[in-house]
């Protein structure tokens, strides 16, 4: 149903950023909606069997989403977004950074630049991860890395249980 | 502290040292010449790339020759094939939430 969708997935590792675009099969206000508020993050954004858990999200400039992945045995990673541009439905950027689970930031950083255009009923999403240096961007593989062991034949099992 | 495959590879000089290195084992002599850069500069370069494992020297008589290690870019790509696969994961996660959302409107 959804393999005709454009993703693309590009590194340019001598300006450590990592460019993705993808496409999705509804409205370009639904889309925004799915990246930019909790409950809807909250059931996607970690690869299964992990889970997302947003404390909480102040979705305006300056403000901050504060959540945590969690393994299957229960181990948190948590991190905090700090909303630095907003154009609804269209633009928005973040400096993502880890933190401990009293939310105290581990510096530095990365950049995400997010970018949103609809032709025909597809909303393309384009999304720029700009990282001061390759072990940051190694640990945000980390935090992913046990749904990534786990075999596709569970991840299908799960699936279902979101709709 | 051990270097950043990302910082090696950031800089312009160690990006042309390590093309220069995937045609021919190089020593510190010569890589300085080519690029007309001080031996000082050049020694500077090489620990930041052995130290990522970029380059391992070999000793040939009294020279240290340089060569490129494939291997550890490919574990590099390797990693990145990874990230990509998880991305693709999330994403068909999110199209099926918004098939739901979308089914649940009708």
């Amino acid at each position: 149903m959804k393999n005709d969708l454009l993703f693309d997935f590009n590194v340019d590792k001598a300006a450590k950023t990592v460019y993705i675009t993808r496409e999705f099969n509804a409205g370009q206000a639904l889309v925004w909606d799915a990246f930019t508020k909790a409950e809807l993050l909250d059931q996607w954004v970690a690869p299964a069997p992990m889970r997302a858990k947003t404390k909480y999200m102040n979705f305006e400039v300056g403000g901050r989403r504060f959540y945590a992945m969690i393994s299957p045995d229960g181990q948190e990673r948590w991190s905090v977004q700090e909303f630095t541009s907003i154009t609804p439905k269209t633009n928005f950027k973040m400096y993502n950074t880890f933190a401990d689970k009293d939310e105290n930031r581990e510096l530095p950083g990365s950049e995400w630049d997010y970018n949103f255009s609809e032709q025909n009923g597809i909303t393309k999403v384009d999304i720029t991860i700009f990282n001061e240096s390759f072990e940051r961007l190694e640990k945000l593989l980390e935090g992913f890395k046990i749904g990534f062991t786990m075999s596709l034949k569970n991840l299908e099992e799960l699936l279902p249980s979101l709709s | 502290m051990k270097q950043d495959i990302f910082q090696a590879i950031a800089d312009p000089t160690r990006r042309a040292i390590l093309t220069l290195l995937t045609i021919q084992a190089l020593t510190p002599n010569v890589m300085a010449e080519k690029f007309d850069m001080s031996r000082q500069a050049v020694s500077k370069h090489i620990k930041v790339l052995h130290e990522c494992e970029l380059i391992r020297p070999e000793q040939s008589g009294r020279e240290i020759y340089y060569h490129f290690n494939a291997k550890k870019m490919q574990e590099f790509d390797h990693w990145l094939a990874q990230f990509r696969q998880n991305w693709k994961t999330q994403f068909n996660q999110l199209d099926e939430v918004l098939s739901t959302i979308k089914e649940h409107k009708k």
